[in-house]
């Protein structure tokens, strides 16, 4: 059976150059609805000037990252029932350390130049594993890599928050991930806005909604660059 | 095009701890007791400082600091210490690589020596 609960939607807006506040709407919802789908109701009955980005509903275009009642969410996946009670309040606002473009929209551009520019693979090798276990190094099936690209990790790193020059997790994990540390990428990595920057606080880890655990990846691409550089003062190729 | 959210004004949220993880305490921690026994540096070299200007000027600043407020402070750089040292191991340990996936367990741990180093200095300087 459904329930209903009486839920008010606070919702950041932003317009332009006008100074921002905050829209209340009350709704009726069912808990186990998503936290989107009570923004998609209030742009489709109440207010049709409130923007905000969704595509997939199944978390994977990774476009509907927003902060809800002030943790990084990725809205499609997220029940309202996790987030509030009956009678409650969800604040929803747009993700932190990205421009804000319109209401609920940030401009992600910079972000995915930088996932392209450290070789982030969006579709890895699925590394099909048979009946005992081993796996098929000449398996040629893809699937889409972890990372969605939804940006929460860099709305929730408090490092983030100080300098927009701070590569952030997910770009740091893509280059973890890719593995390829060729001269262009390590330029950009081996930095101080790159992997050095990082201060251990581990946020991103905790937001990610897709298991990539960037902070492990940050320490793992550390010890890389380490290594290579204790490779390199030797002399070893 | 829209502007870059990050301001200097927000230098004051790294210490907004709301809504935030362990490993977010943990960092605003570091920071607070790195900041506070720097601070204490600066004193504690103007108090050796105090060395230079004879017998009696170090002694009436010995006595000074014998004042219960003075055994509070010092107290508060004990306990700084031990959490930012012990932390410190933590982060640098995980810091490459190392038991990254157990670093919540590891800050519990470590704060815990750091309790229970800081309630046995508590009790040997109020005791004495
Ligand atoms: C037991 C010895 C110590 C260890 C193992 C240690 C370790 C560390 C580490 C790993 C960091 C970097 C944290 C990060 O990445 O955010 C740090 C930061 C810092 N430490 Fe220490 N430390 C020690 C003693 C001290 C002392 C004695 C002082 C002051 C006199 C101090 C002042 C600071 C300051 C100001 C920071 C910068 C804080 C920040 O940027 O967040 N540390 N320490
Ligand atoms: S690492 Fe996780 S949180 Fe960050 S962009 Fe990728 S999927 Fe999103
Ligand atoms: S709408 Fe695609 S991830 Fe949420």
């Amino acid at each position: 059976m459904t329930q209903t609960w009486h839920v008010t939607y606070e919702i950041f807006r932003k317009k332009g150059d006008q100074s921002t506040h905050y829209d209340r709407f009350e709704m009726k919802v069912d808990p186990d609805e998503y936290v989107l789908d009570g923004i998609e109701r209030i742009w489709a009955f109440h207010d049709r000037s409130l923007v905000f980005s969704h595509a997939c509903h199944h978390s994977t275009c990774g476009a509907c990252g927003m902060v809800v009642n002030g943790v990084e969410k990725l809205t499609c996946i997220t029940p309202i029932r996790s987030v509030t009670k009956d009678g409650g309040v969800i604040r929803v606002q747009p993700m932190r350390n990205f421009p804000v473009i319109s209401d609920l929209s940030v401009d992600m551009t910079v972000f995915y130049q930088r996932m392209e520019s450290v070789g982030h693979q969006p579709v890895v090798s699925v590394g099909f594993e048979d009946s005992k276990g081993k796996l098929d190094s000449e398996d040629d099936l893809l699937r889409l890599s972890d990372c969605i690209e939804c940006g929460l990790c860099i709305s929730a790193c408090p490092i983030a928050l100080t300098t927009p020059a701070y590569l952030g997790p997910a770009v740091l994990a893509g280059a973890q991930q890719s593995g390829d540390l060729n001269p262009c990428v390590l330029e950009l990595v081996d930095s101080e806005n790159g992997a050095w920057r990082c201060h251990s606080a581990y946020e991103c880890t905790e937001v990610c909604p897709s298991h990539v655990d960037p902070a492990w990846r940050i320490m793992d691409l550390r010890k890389k660059l380490v290594a290579r550089r204790i490779k390199k003062f030797f002399g070893v190729k | 095009m829209a502007e870059h959210p990050q301001k200097p004004a927000n230098l004051i949220k790294w210490f907004d701890p709301r809504n935030k993880s362990l490993g977010s305490w943990a960092f605003i921690l570091n920071r607070i007791t790195g900041l506070g026994l720097t601070l204490y540096l600066f004193l504690h070299l103007i108090m050796l400082g105090q060395l230079a200007r004879g017998p009696e000027a170090y002694d009436g600043f010995i006595a000074l600091v014998k004042n219960p407020i003075f055994l509070v402070g010092e107290l508060l750089v004990i306990a700084a210490a031990f959490i930012h040292g012990l932390n410190g191991i933590r982060i640098g340990i995980t810091s490459f690589g190392i038991a990254g996936g157990k670093q919540k367990q590891l800050f519990i741990g470590l704060m815990t020596v750091a309790v229970i180093a800081i309630v046995y200095f508590a009790i040997r300087m109020f005791t004495h």
